[in-house]
Order: structure tokens, then sequence, then C-alpha cells
């Protein structure tokens, strides 16, 4: 209990919050880490995963790619791509880019394979053509799903982006690694709470995205659905089903 | 359903099978828990430990295989991390005989010493240990930090010496464990022994791969490496002269508990005069380079050295 108390007085102590290295600076590069990574990661694996989810096609391959991505361990990844590229801040981006694709990828296409194909198939038989199809249809409908996988990978982000301490002079992660390293473990657990708060605090943040981007014709007859609801309903409102022709 | 409820019985019961001979591996698999108490008679075990760092790993089987030769039963507790963690066992009685390093050893006791050649540094590590605890002979093999350059650098600055750096025109930037960042000899210790100002760059493995490639890619231009690792001769770096006395000599050293006697004492000692500078270096290289276990190190090292 001692060494959380001074945990405590570490993160109390003024002199850990201003200056170069200060809480509020590690803070602030651990946050744009975290963005440049998610930013990169999505734009890889939302449209393949929208692909995915739209066609049908390509889903197994879809699957064990992101499958055999969660298996690498980002130390080892981060390790060999420091050793290609030299210390700094390119090898945890990449290294953190895989880590972030599987949870995107899954999120993507789950998302879009939600969406009642009785649903989609009207509003083809109304004459949207498939790029309206995705972005007027597919897209509102899975949002909540999409989200929750952008809501993970961000999790998973913020709480490893301490790796990138491991060979670059950035992150939250320092405190972490310079605590272990020179015994100070006040700082250590510091630096570790100071993760946990910041990854919590934007987990709540996307807890709230996801319910705000569902869509209002959905949520509108949410409460009663839920109970009774036919299962067209509950399908948009992301929960995959898998009866009828899924053509 | 009876056979659903029976089903769930089977699996609940085997769960707490499982859950309560989990929690006895616990209770009696501490690791370090064993051989330290039933210690009388001439049949009692020698616990030797090591560090988590493979060169450290090599003199403790070392000395396993010699106390074997000798008629001792070894109990082997390696690749226990960091010196927080098993100086305490060693304390309480836990292993017996354990790889040290004179200067690392004496900055863990007294943080803030001011010896830094060999003698002084032992000398004072003697009268510095817990009761309990002594170091036997520090054997002439060292392994201590060491700020090394690449071949480009020293031949186009003329820097052999940590004296040369000061001047140096351009910027030095110096890689390494957080740690060194804080410790006397980091950043601060170069300006105020050398007046020469670097700016730090933190690379956590310890003078590994990455810093090597930082190194070498010119990311860094000093980088502190263990003065016994293979990696400086395969790289062609060149090992700063340290003429002030910056770091502290650094020597192998058996850090021992009071179950050793002098017969005991006298085995290891042999193996520490035997062990030199070079011999550590070349046994470190058969480690990385050709990827030979320690045991197989050991045993041809002691084969070679024909001590007993």
């Amino acid at each position: 209990m001692n060494l959380f108390l001074d945990a405590f007085a570490w993160l109390a102590d003024p002199a850990n919050w201003s200056g170069p290295g200060s809480i509020p600076q590690r803070i602030a590069q651990h946050l744009w880490i975290s963005l440049v990574v998610l930013v990169i990661a999505a734009a890889i694996a939302l449209p393949v995963g929208a692909a995915v989810g739209h066609t049908g096609r390509g889903r197994e391959l879809a699957v064990r790619v992101s499958g055999g991505l969660r298996a690498l361990p980002t130390l080892g990844v981060l390790t060999l791509f420091g050793t290609w590229i030299g210390i700094g801040l390119a090898a945890p981006i990449l290294s953190l880019v895989i880590l972030a694709i599987p949870p995107l990828l899954a999120g993507a296409y789950a998302g879009f394979e939600s969406v009642d194909r009785r649903t989609v198939d009207a509003a083809r038989a109304m004459g949207m053509r498939e790029g309206q199809i995705v972005g007027k249809v597919e897209l509102p409908l899975g949002m909540p799903i999409v989200v929750g996988g952008i809501r993970s990978a961000t999790l998973q982000i913020i709480a490893t982006a301490t790796l990138a301490a491991y060979i670059a002079d950035d992150g939250l992660g320092r405190f972490i690694f310079e605590g272990l390293k020179t015994r100070d473990y006040a700082q250590m657990l510091g630096g570790s709470i100071l993760v946990i708060v910041l990854a919590l605090v934007i987990d709540g943040c996307f807890a709230v995205t996801q319910r705000l981007v569902v869509p209002a014709g959905v949520r509108a007859t949410r409460s009663p659905e839920l109970r009774s609801g036919p299962p067209r309903l509950r399908a948009a409102l992301g929960q995959p089903i898998t009866e009828g022709n899924p053509k | 359903m009876i056979t659903a409820g029976r089903g769930r019985l089977v699996a609940l019961a085997a769960v707490a099978v499982g859950a309560t001979v989990a929690l006895a591996g616990c209770a009696s698999g501490d690791p370090l828990a064993n051989g330290s108490g039933d210690g009388d008679g001439s049949t009692e075990t020698i616990v030797v430990g090591s560090q988590d760092y493979y060169s450290n790993e090599i003199i403790a089987e070392i000395y396993a295989q010699a106390l074997e030769e000798n008629g001792y039963t070894v109990d082997r507790q390696f690749r226990i991390g960091q010196r927080e963690v098993y100086i305490p066992e060693i304390e309480d009685g836990a292993i017996d005989v354990f790889p040290e390093y004179t200067g690392n050893l004496l900055q863990y006791y007294v943080p803030d010493t001011e010896a830094t050649a060999s003698d002084d540094v032992y000398a004072e590590l003697e009268t510095s240990l817990p009761e309990g605890l002594r170091v036997l002979d520090q054997s002439p093999a060292t392994d201590q930090d060491s700020y090394n350059v690449t071949t480009a650098f020293s031949e186009e600055n003329g820097v052999t010496s940590l004296a040369d750096l000061k001047d140096v025109t351009t910027p030095i930037t110096l890689g390494g464990n957080s740690e060194l960042a804080t410790r006397p000899y980091g950043p601060e210790g170069l300006t105020s022994v050398y007046g020469v100002d670097v700016a730090f760059t933190p690379i956590e493995d310890s003078g590994g791969p990455l810093t090597l490639k930082a190194l070498v890619d010119n990311q860094v231009q000093l980088v502190n490496i263990f003065s016994a690792d293979p990696n400086i001769a395969a790289n062609d770096l060149v090992t700063l002269e340290d003429p002030e006395g910056l770091f502290l000599a650094s020597h192998v050293v058996p850090l021992v508990s009071d179950k050793v006697d002098d017969e005991l004492a006298e085995i290891i000692n042999t193996v520490s005069a035997a062990l030199t500078a070079e011999d550590l270096v070349a046994l470190n290289a058969l480690s990385v380079n050709e990827q030979q276990s320690a045991d197989q190190i050991a045993a041809d090292w002691l084969a070679e050295k024909s001590l007993f």
C-alpha cells in the first residue's frame, strides 16, 4: 500500500508537471503517437473491412489474417523493425499499426455484415448504386459496431504505446522504463496509473460516441424492439444474424 | 436435465480439483525456497544462482560444474531477474553462490560511492556487505560499463579516449538504457569529469542489437556497452579509454552466503583466478555467435583449463 501512496505523491508533485519530460508533455506525446497509429491503421483496415463486409468475399482470409496478426507479440515486432529502420518513432508506430489492424478490420467487416441483407436488397431494388448502399445504408446501420472496433483498437494502442519508450524518448512509457531501471517504483507505478487513466478516459469518450452514432431511425424504435422485436430491426441494431439468404 | 446437471457438477468438481492442485503447486513451488532449509551434514546442497544475463549464467554454470566435480551437490537457480529480487534471497540464505560484479554490486549497497579503481572498489565492497554475506577473491575478468564509438567516428575526430571528446565539434548523442541518464557516469559525469556535453537517447536493450544499429547508423555517436560484449570486436567498435576513472571498475566476483566454507571457497577462487578478461569475451562470443548453451561452454572451458 505504501507504494501506492508514493505513486500518488509522485503524481501530485508539482515538479513533475512542468519542464521537459514532464507529465503533460509525456501525455501529449502519448496521445500524438496513438492518434498517428490509429489514423494509419484505420486508413488500411476500414476500407478493406468495408469491402469484405459489403461483398462477403474474402471473409475467411480477413478472419485468418487478423487472427494471425493478433498473435504477434508487439515487443518482438518492435525489436525486429528497430533493427531494420533504427531507433526513433518509426518502428514503434509500425508495430502499433500491426497491433491495431485486427480489431479495426474485425469491427469493419462485422459492422457491414450485420446489416440485414433484406435492407440492402430493398435499397438495391429502390435503385441505389453500390456506392450509395455502402455510404447511405450499410455504413450508418453498421456504425455502432465499426466504432466498437475503433474503440477496442484505441484502447490497445494507448496501453501498448508505452513500448515506444523502448527505443525513443517519447510517451508515458518513459516513466515506466525509467522507474523500473532506477528502482524508482513510485515513478513507475505513477506512470502506469497515468496510462490506465488515459485509456479509461478515451474509452469513455468512445462509449459515448458509440451511442451517438446509432442512427435516429433505429434508436427511436430501440426499447420495444429489444423485448419483442422482429429479427430485422435487431439486426439493424448491430447483432449479426445468419438467417435468410445472404445474397 | 439430469445429464446436464451432472455434467455441470463434474465440470465444477474438475475446476475445484484443478484449482486446488494449482494452488498447492504455488504454495510449495517457490523456486527459491527449495534447498535452503535442509542443510546439515556433508550431503548439503549448494544453491548457485545467476542473473538473467547470458554471460552471468555462463559464469554461474562454471561455478556449478566446478563444485560438482569436487563432489558437491548443486541446485541451479538461474536467470533470476534483477538485484533487488535476488539479493534478499542471498541474504536470507536461499542462495549460496552468485556471480556478481564488484562495481555494480558496490553501487547497489553504496549508491554514491567515490571509489572507481578496482582495488578501492573491492576494498570498499568487502566492508559494505551486510552480515552473513561476503565476496570471495575477485577475478581478473571484468565486465563493466564502457563507452564505445565506431571506428569511423574515432578516426574522423581523432578520438580514442573520453578526454578527446571535448574537442569534437559535431554534437554527440549518447545512447543507452534509461538508468544511464541518472547514473553518475552518465551525461552529467561526462560533463563534470571530461567537460563533454552530450544529448541522451534512451534505448532499452542494454547495448543489444538496437543500440548497435543506432550507433552504426549514426543516430547516436556514443553508446554504453558492457566491456565483455563480443559485439564490440565484431562491429569494430572503439572502446574509449577512461583516464579519469569515470566508470567503476567491475570485476567478476562471487557473492557467497555464510554456508560457504574455506574448502568450497578455495574451489571457486581457483576458478576466479583462471578466468581472464579475454576468456570472458571468448565465452560470451560462443554464446552470442555460436548459440552454444551455458552448460556446454562451461564444460569446455573447465576441460580446457583442467583446474581440477
